[in-house]
């Protein structure tokens, strides 16, 4: 088993991510992580999924995925393969804002992106192993929340969807 | 400007719809209204149930090659099509399905007969879409039926809301060329077919496997000139049969659990296996990790998925079978593989000793069902359909019918969907009244969708239903004879008289239970003028044989 990263580029349509979900639920395949947004190009979206499988499954899966008619083109990549990032957000009571914290806090190069009375929100970006062990340093803190996205990611190979799409056979 | 509703019946006018099978209720009266003013340009048939009229629809496109058209009411007109939808994707049939929907403004609230077609549908279908507004109508229309017939084709489902089917816009077909998205065909690669020459010439013992993509490529010609120039045996899978005529000295037989034994038995001794548009489903190959291991596979496949899916190949040859078919003729040497050959022949003659002579000519017990299809060969026309349902008769229809042209094969393959024969014989029929349509049923099955004898009834099509009665569910009670200690448990069924039931139908019926009678019953059934059903009754505990029980490998196929 491998983790994997699979990038999906779609038409704009109700029901796309739909039809994709439906392949790993029909093979009983858990998606880690999920991030959709629009891409470099016009009307063109991109859908970014993490899956941990094993190299014959990722190639079926894939397989399927280009098989759906509004799927432009879909690749996929072992973690080295791409540069990746999550973004993490934690919830901190006001109060347990000591010289201790303050240390994690710049050890780690988190930001204090909201401060209100009560508590305050850090933002740290960085691979799933990084946020992870924030987390586990922060949870002593009273940590009231903790939100975390999927990956985004850039592959490293070159390919390029304009292209593939230029040359329209 | 136009309705609508007047749009959808235009555009599949556009699209030379010849027949529309079809269910009416609320969310889809619209589209009923307008049909009535159009019923010259295309013809509606009122089905008996929704699943009839998508297995109708099924029936008709797989002998004509032509888009499958159904018509339903939302809710659970809809639903009722689901089956269809499943088995035409899993059978590559297409076919373009509408249904109506609740109004837009009704989406999500729970309305009368609302349900979520485009979840329901979405796993069954090769594309779905809703449609909420007038000026989406054409286009949907346009998209679905490209995406329904290119490439492999499959079902496509149009969920349109009834507010878009009476409010009023322009009309201005306009045919759907490509979409940037799909890409149904892909150009050979030469290198590949040099690969596979390569193979090809130095093999041994090459074997060829044809499946329906032969049918779906309308690569007949080209299968047959092939085998002509290499002198390679070949046989059929279950949707293949018919694409290559059964009397070609090239022709092993079939493949699979209830295949030849020879196709079955030498699958594990070939050393090219040759994979001509088929997807090596597990009742073709049998327990994967003992299949063909010792063999350079090449595969002829259209749809990429399939490459590497359940058998790795060695050389993959992507592309429509026709166009890769006439290029490996060009690229391999002229052959004969006499020695090879002998060893399928062989075999053969041990099937025909040990389980051909009493299934097609046993002379005292009980009627077989091989028996009635050896005399439904003696009578029939070349280009005869033959549709069957599913079940032992449907095997053994399959072992003995004699294909001899293509597109003659309907049957549930995938999906092995009882109730499937009936609707679909109505359809297959439609499309061709001179041609002769022959519904092979068991009496499990029949009883699924005996109402469509009514629609046989109002659209006299004339098919020759054959009815092989065994008073079980067959083929489930020979597992349970084989595998469950003959615990024959909820198999046996207390049948109606069957008989009576067709003729309230007003459909001519003849029951046959003596061997004497046979011949003559069938012989009246085709010449009778009109549609006609034959019940046969037949041995209560008949096993079809060879067979390869489920997790065995190919080569543990057995003859009893
Ligand atoms: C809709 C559906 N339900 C259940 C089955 C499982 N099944 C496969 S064959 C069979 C028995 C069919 O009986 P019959 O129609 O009498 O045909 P026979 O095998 O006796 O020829 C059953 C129940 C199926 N294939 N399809
Ligand atoms: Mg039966």
């Amino acid at each position: 088993m491998n983790r994997y990263t699979i990038l999906v580029y779609t038409e704009n349509f109700i029901g796309i991510l739909n039809r994709i979900t439906i392949i790993f639920t029909r093979r009983g395949i858990n998606i880690s992580a999920l991030t959709a947004s629009e891409s470099r190009l016009d009307g063109i979206h991109k859908i970014t999924i993490e899956a941990t499988v094993t190299e014959e499954q990722i190639i079926q899966l894939v397989n399927q995925i280009e098989k759906i008619i509004d799927v432009i083109k879909a690749y996929y990549f072992k973690d080295d393969e791409v540069v990746y990032q999550e973004i993490a957000l934690y919830k901190i009571p006001f109060d347990s804002l000591d010289p201790q914290l303050e240390k994690v806090i710049r050890q780690f190069n988190a930001h204090i992106i909201a401060a209100e009375k009560e508590f305050v929100v850090l933002e740290f970006t960085g691979h799933k192993e990084d946020t992870q062990a924030l987390l586990e340093i922060l949870k002593p803190f009273n940590l009231l929340e903790f939100s975390r996205s999927g990956r985004v990611a850039i592959a490293k190979p070159k390919f390029s969807v304009q292209e593939y799409l230029n040359n329209q056979t | 400007m136009i309705r609508g509703a007047d749009i959808v019946v235009r555009s599949l006018i556009a699209e030379n719809a010849e027949y529309i099978f079809g269910y009416p209720g609320g969310a889809i009266m619209p589209v009923y209204d307008a049909l009535y003013d159009y019923a010259d340009q295309v013809k509606h048939v009122l089905t008996r149930h929704e699943q009839g009229a998508i297995h109708a629809a099924q029936g008709y496109a797989r002998v004509s090659g032509k888009v499958g058209v159904a018509l339903a009411t939302s809710g659970p007109g809809a639903t009722n099509l689901i089956t269809g939808l499943a088995d035409a994707l899993i059978d590559s049939t297409p076919l373009v399905c509408i249904t109506g929907q609740v109004a837009a403004h009704l989406l999500g609230t729970d309305a009368f007969q609302e349900t979520d077609m485009m979840g329901l549908s979405m796993p069954g279908t090769k594309w779905n879409i809703q449609v909420r507004s007038v000026e989406e109508i054409a286009p949907a229309i346009a998209k679905g039926f490209h995406i329904a017939r290119s490439g492999r084709p499959g079902p496509v489902l149009i969920d349109i809301t009834k507010n878009a089917q009476v409010e009023f816009g322009e009309f201005n077909y306009v045919p759907c060329l490509g979409i940037r998205s799909y890409r149904p065909y892909v150009t050979v690669e030469l290198p590949k077919i040099q690969e596979a020459a390569l193979l090809i010439n130095e093999a041994e013992r090459p074997f060829v496997l044809f499946g329906q993509g032969v049918v779906i490529g309308k690569a007949e010609e080209e299968l047959k000139a092939f085998l002509d120039k290499t002198g390679i045996p070949a046989a059929s899978t279950l949707l293949g049969s018919g694409s290559l005529p059964e009397s070609h000295p090239s022709y092993v037989g079939k493949l699979g659990m209830h295949g030849n034994y020879s196709p079955n038995m030498l699958t594990n001794k070939c050393d090219v296996l040759i994979a001509v548009g088929m997807r090596f489903d597990d009742r073709v190959t049998g327990d994967l990790k003992r299949y063909a291991k010792q063999a350079k596979v090449i595969h002829l496949e259209l749809d990429p998925a399939e490459i590497n899916k359940n058998v790795k190949c060695t050389v993959p040859i992507l592309g429509d079978c026709k166009q890769s078919l006439s290029m490996l003729i060009d690229a391999v040497k002229p052959n004969s593989h006499p020695e090879w050959m002998q060893r399928f022949r062989e075999f053969e003659n041990e099937e025909r000793e040990a389980v051909m002579g009493k299934d097609l000519y046993a002379t005292q017990g009980g009627l077989h069902m091989g028996e009635v299809i050896r005399l439904i060969n003696q009578y029939k026309e070349d280009d005869a359909v033959l549709v069957t349902d599913v079940g032992q008769h449907q095997m053994i229809a399959w072992r003995y019918f004699d294909y001899k042209k293509t597109r003659t094969q309907v049957t549930s393959g995938g999906l092995g969907t009882m109730g499937f024969a009936l609707p679909a014989a109505l359809g297959a029929q439609l499309h061709n009244y001179n041609r002769q349509v022959i519904c092979v049923v068991g009496d499990g099955g029949i009883q699924m969708t005996i109402q469509e004898f009514g629609t046989i009834m109002q659209t006299k099509a004339p098919v020759k239903v054959v009815l092989l009665n065994n008073n079980y569910l067959g083929m489930v009670r020979q597992w349970q004879q084989m595998f469950f200690d003959k615990r024959y448990s909820f198999t046996e069924l207390e049948n109606p008289d069957f008989i009576k039931i067709a003729e309230a139908y007003r459909i001519k019926a003849v029951k046959v239970t003596e061997r004497e009678e046979l011949s003559e019953a069938v012989a009246q059934m085709f010449i009778h003028d009109g549609p006609f059903f034959l019940e046969v009754v037949v041995e209560k505990e008949d096993n079809v044989f060879p067979m390869i029980a489920t997790g065995c490998s190919v080569e543990e196929v057995r003859l009893s």
